[in-house]
């Protein structure tokens, strides 16, 4: 919030991931296995991503080994950093991820419900691999303008999202993954007074999430949003944009960015 | 070409196997290990690390990773610290006031100053001050930095990033080398550096 010097902004591809296996099919024709998160990453890496993040959304009970069998081999394969998110409620979760190659974990639902989880992750390795996983809808009147959902965006929590941001951060979260769930899915652009209104209260990186349907998008979530990096799914998935078309667009617009043939 | 033992130090916190991987990639065998005789044979000495300055040094000393470190740097062998492994290397930290580091640079690791966001975490630009073997083909290059603490700026900063003025990105004094950013994460020229790393170790191997 007091900041004044810019960063460069960052484009991170964000994966689904069920069972190991990326959820939402993926549209790269020369790829061996489309449904392989570590190829798909690696891809990513070549395009110049700046980060990659997992989302684990698997159910089953042999998601710890699933999980970490992921992170494995990702570490092996992919030399940009990686954030896995998804059913981490302690700090032995995070631990195992971490220690099998994962950058940083992102804390979403056991976070909301104990809010102390940040700070645990966030003394024991630090603040860079604490991500506070923030997803929120707008209330249209309710007593704040933004509520934060758990579960996935299904279950509202009742807690003001800007409240949540400043708190998490006051915990220890070294960065913010903001999700607006009014958004996701649509292609209708990131919800900036959303962004915006997170990125006036906390003085770590925020990463803008839902809704990026153009490049365009991208561009308005660091410029009008005013976030520190841009997280898409679709438009890099389905094979319309290259992750180097993203950036060379940013670019292009006057925003400060990694090229994507550094 | 010989694959010349890197020992990547293992005190147990956070992503330091991702070091590891990356090294071996560039050609070493590199090992994640906390052996006192692995250590001692290596021909080089990695200490990576992400995490705070207190618990990370707390973790070394418990290890007796400590006392391999100081020795290592100090009998000539290559050795490269990575983020807060090159924070460690110097005598003491503004993140943990009451905290001795390992000593082996002289000087006070300092937050970076109120008018950037803490911590620097994005890709940003090295500008190479002072040319050597370790930096060949990172002038200019892209890392990627995460941190809120900075190493002094002195004469051992071969490299620098700009973030709200000069920002200490490598430091080197002899057989010992440092990058606040992280190489292991850093793409192409991150492989680069290591691959600088392996030669040195191996050449030193050679030379031993």
């Amino acid at each position: 919030m007091n900041a004044t010097v810019p960063s460069n902004a960052r484009v991170i591809p964000c994966l689904d991931v069920d069972a190991g296996r990326v959820v939402k099919g993926v549209n790269f024709v020369d790829l061996t296995d489309a449904g392989d998160p570590v190829e798909l990453a690696a891809r990513y890496d070549q395009q110049g991503a700046d980060e990659v993040v997992f989302l684990d959304i698997t159910a089953s009970s042999d998601r710890r080994e699933t999980t970490l069998e992921l992170v494995h081999r990702t570490a092996e394969e992919v030399f940009i950093p990686f954030t896995i998110g998804g059913g981490i409620r302690t700090v032995d979760d995070a631990r195992r991820l971490l220690r099998a190659g994962a950058d940083k974990v992102s804390v979403n639902t056991a976070a909301v419900n104990r809010p102390e989880l940040v700070a645990e992750i966030a003394d024991e390795f630090g603040s860079q691999c604490a991500v506070a996983s923030i997803d929120a809808r707008r209330t249209n009147g309710g007593s704040f303008p933004f509520e934060i959902f758990t579960h996935g965006g299904r279950t509202p929590a009742g807690i003001d999202a800007i409240a949540y941001a400043i708190r998490v951060t006051e915990l220890g979260a070294g960065e913010i993954l903001l999700t607006s769930m009014d958004r996701d899915g649509t292609r209708d652009g990131f919800d900036l007074e959303l962004t915006r209104a997170v990125v006036e209260v906390t003085n770590v990186p925020v990463i803008a999430s839902g809704g990026v349907g153009t490049l365009d998008h991208l561009v308005e979530g660091v410029v009008e949003g005013r976030a520190d990096a841009v997280l898409a799914a679709s438009i890099f998935h389905f094979g319309e944009h290259t992750v180097a078309e993203a950036k060379s667009h940013m670019a292009a617009a006057g925003i400060p960015i990694r090229p994507a043939d550094a | 070409m010989t694959r010349p033992l890197i020992a990547v130090l293992d005190y147990g916190i956070g992503n330091l196997r991702s070091a590891q991987k990356s090294l071996e990639r560039m050609g070493a065998d590199a090992r994640l290990t906390a052996d006192a005789g692995l250590i001692a044979g290596a021909a080089g000495v990695v200490l990576p690390g992400v995490g705070a300055f207190g618990p990370c040094m707390a973790a070394l000393c418990d290890t007796g990773l400590d006392k391999q470190a100081r020795a290592a740097a100090a009998d000539g062998r290559p050795f490269l610290g990575i983020c807060i492994g090159l924070q460690l290397l110097y005598e003491r930290s503004e993140e943990a006031p009451g905290t001795s580091g390992l000593g082996i640079l002289p000087g006070t690791v300092a937050l970076l100053p109120g008018n950037v966001k803490r911590p620097q975490m994005q890709w940003n630009r090295l500008e190479v001050r002072t040319p050597g073997p370790m930096l060949e083909g990172l002038d200019g290059a892209w890392v990627y930095f995460v941190h809120s603490y900075a190493a002094p700026m002195a004469d051992n900063v071969v490299a620098v990033c700009d973030y709200g003025g000069p920002v200490a990105g490598v430091v080197a004094a002899g057989n010992v080398w440092a990058t606040q950013f992280h190489p292991e994460k850093s793409a192409r020229p991150g492989l680069r550096l290591l691959e600088n790393f392996v030669n040195q170790a191996r050449t030193a191997a050679v030379g031993a």
